[in-house]
């Protein structure tokens, strides 16, 4: 009975289909974030308190645990990661949450939408769409920023990093879609006006950004891996004990 | 009762106050299970210890989380990185109520296999359905508070589902939610609900479970009744008393559940977006209607049944009618052999037949509905009810094997 039910089953699955899938984006690279690399993770935070926090907080995580997590003393939070104020104007201190000030009307009327916190967006994103999203801003004069994204189409955000990256051009190519329409599909881009850093420097910028916005979606990940691994192990052997156990009492059972 | 066993002492003294002893010889120590328990049997008792798991992590929960509108999002994460293990807390409770289905699906298969459903045990049928009636109210409820889109949206298609009912529909919707959309007011009440009502509802049902359970006896593999053949003390032969002996083998099961729990809550809690949906992770927004809406895992199989039907309030009746057949599955089956083991070929082909229906229902909910899936939802949605009327029709004259007399 049970190799037909797994025969029926096998012999559906392909017919359900997995394939479908939206519009081809560009880039759509993967990525994997070394959760050991606090390094990485620091240039992540700099970065973010530098370019992203103007408009995006990351509120649900505090200075001091960013530190703790990462290594980073509380003079050099104060000095290097805190550049917000509370409301009588002083430094915000590292025992807060990682807030921002700005007012989300105004928010709303420069870019026709709040900017979102960050805390959680590498959770409901993904890592692999925020790296390729970042690297994804292309020359568009027909938008208000005279820049659009090949991974969020349209979107209302104007590219925080521009200054790194510098402008590309959009290679396109005219492709036939699942549809059997013709469309114009991103291929590849072209730095046309350079920016601070190289295409790989830019890269690893933002591959170390994704990498803090990645820990800060989850700062506890760590513990609990490690607890995970002491609490299984345990259960193993637990389970070897209870299985004798089972056996000794049940000898006598036919 | 208790006279010959201890009559002096502290347990004494219980037991002439308190039927201490009576109560643990009639549910443990002298309560005769058959010895041939299988796999499947494991399902009951991991049952009650997620419900115990969820009832110790929720009131943990509860301690943090705040049941507003503007503040529940934040709560969550609140609990999950500012509380000293409220991310074990909230992912043991995330986690439990996915295993919870796992457990209660499969307790329920073991049931259809072995006819544990059949006289005289159509009672404890009965009120293992009102469990799962309850249990599906208990997550959809508990499913809003964290007030992510997908608790938000999934809450709003659900409940709308009511306003498909003639005259009193949009009333009704409007009773629920106590607002004209989800709202401050529909947390609040999900939580007053999900928190005491429907678990005092679901403790009482367990109880009545147990106790209906051991008035008339297990089932078991065979499908034989233990009671017909019993020794000069009245003990079933082929029965075993449940303490210690199923007592120890259900540890070793529970042990080896907490080892596929541990993996889930410690390494991968939102394994793959099916316990917890990655738009979970955005906090509610009535104004931002999710691209794609699904129900969690354990709903998506009525939710299939509920899109294959074209009109809204024949897919709701589908839905609801796919729920309540089973209550009325013990008249159904006129079978007089229990097991799947002495039953028609027949039987076992329904059976394959509901179970790859049931799981082709559970994919094709989750995904995004196209014309090749709609197909295959109704070819599913038929195979399902198939399985009830087929039930019926070869349970008349079926052409089973002999059952032997004593379990093997």
């Amino acid at each position: 009975m049970k190799k037909g039910l797994i025969i029926v089953v096998a012999a559906l699955l392909p017919v359900l289909g997995w394939a479908a899938g939206g519009a081809p984006t560009y880039p759509d690279d993967d990525i994997d974030i070394n959760w050991d690399d606090k390094a990485s993770m620091q240039r992540g935070a700099r970065t973010f308190v530098n370019y992203c926090m103007g408009c995006h907080a990351v509120g649900y995580s505090r200075y001091d645990r960013v530190g703790r997590d990462l290594g980073i003393s509380d003079e050099q939070l104060l000095e290097n990661l805190i550049f917000t104020t509370n409301k009588q104007g002083e430094q915000t201190k590292v025992g807060e949450l990682m807030t921002i000030n700005m007012n989300a009307e105004y928010a709303e009327q420069a870019f026709g939408i709040a900017p979102p916190d960050l805390s959680l967006i590498a959770r409901s994103r993904g890592v692999d769409w925020l790296y390729n999203y970042l690297r994804g801003f292309y020359i568009d004069e027909t938008r208000p920023f005279g820049l659009n994204n090949g991974v969020f189409p349209n979107v209302g955000m104007p590219h925080a990093l521009v200054e790194l990256q510098g402008l590309q051009a959009p290679k396109k190519v005219v492709k036939t879609n699942s549809e059997g329409k013709e469309e114009e599909v991103i291929v590849g881009y072209e730095i046309v006006k350079p920016g601070s850093q190289s295409k790989s420097e830019y890269d690893q910028t933002v591959y170390d950004l994704v990498a803090f916005l990645d820990y800060v979606s989850e700062p506890y990940r760590q513990t609990r891996h490690k607890v995970g691994t002491g609490v299984i192990i345990f259960l193993f052997f637990f389970l070897i004990l209870t299985y004798f156990l089972k056996k000794e009492y049940w000898k006598d059972i036919h | 009762m208790s006279e010959n066993s201890s009559n002096n002492g502290l347990i004494g003294w219980i037991d002439a106050r308190f039927p201490l002893t009576k109560m643990y010889e009639e549910h443990l120590s002298k309560y005769y299970a058959p010895k041939n328990f299988n796999f499947w049997y494991f399902f009951g008792s991991l049952a009650l210890l997620v419900l115990v798991i969820q009832i110790v992590t929720g009131i943990f929960l509860t301690m943090h989380y705040k049941p507003d509108g503007e503040l529940a999002f934040a709560s969550v994460e609140y609990i999950a990185r500012d509380v000293d293990w409220g991310w074990l807390m909230r992912y043991l409770h995330s986690t439990g109520a996915s295993a919870f289905f796992v457990v209660v699906y499969l307790h329920m298969f073991r049931g259809l296999m072995y006819g544990s459903y059949q006289k005289p045990r159509e009672l404890i049928w009965l009120f293992g359905m009102f469990i799962f009636l309850a249990l599906m109210a208990e997550a959809f409820m508990g499913y809003l508070l964290p007030w992510g889109q997908m608790s938000y949206w999934g809450a709003q298609v659900i409940i709308s589902l009511f306003g498909a009912i003639p005259v009193v529909g949009d009333e009704l919707t409007l009773w629920i939610r106590g607002d004209f959309v989800i709202s401050d007011a529909t947390l609040n009440r999900f939580f007053a609900l999900h928190v005491i009502a429907v678990p005092l509802v679901l403790l009482m049902l367990v109880v009545m479970h147990i106790i209906a359970l051991h008035e008339v006896g297990s089932n078991n593999p065979d499908g034989i009744e233990i009671k017909k053949n019993k020794d000069a003390n009245g003990i079933p032969l082929d029965g075993i008393p449940f303490h210690p002996y199923y007592s120890v083998k259900d540890i070793v099961g529970v042990v080896g559940f907490l080892i596929l729990f541990s993996a889930v809550v410690f390494f991968t809690p939102e394994m793959g977006g099916y316990f917890l949906e990655y738009a979970n992770f955005i906090p509610a927004n009535p104004f931002k209607t999710p691209e794609h809406i699904a129900p969690v895992w354990y709903f998506t199989p009525f939710y299939a049944i509920l899109r294959a039907v074209p009109d809204k309030l024949m897919g709701v009746i589908a839905m609801f009618a796919a729920i309540a057949v089973l209550f009325v599955l013990p008249w159904i089956d006129r079978g007089k052999v229990r097991s799947i083991r002495y039953r028609a070929s027949s039987f076992k082909w329904l059976l394959v037949m509901l179970v790859v229906s049931f799981i082709g229902l559970g994919y094709l909910g989750a995904v995004p509905a196209t014309e090749t899936r709609t197909f295959f939802a109704r070819l599913f949605s038929v195979g399902y009810f198939a399985f009830f009327v087929g039930i019926w029709w070869i349970s008349k004259n079926e052409n089973t094997k002999p059952v032997p007399e004593r379990v093997q």
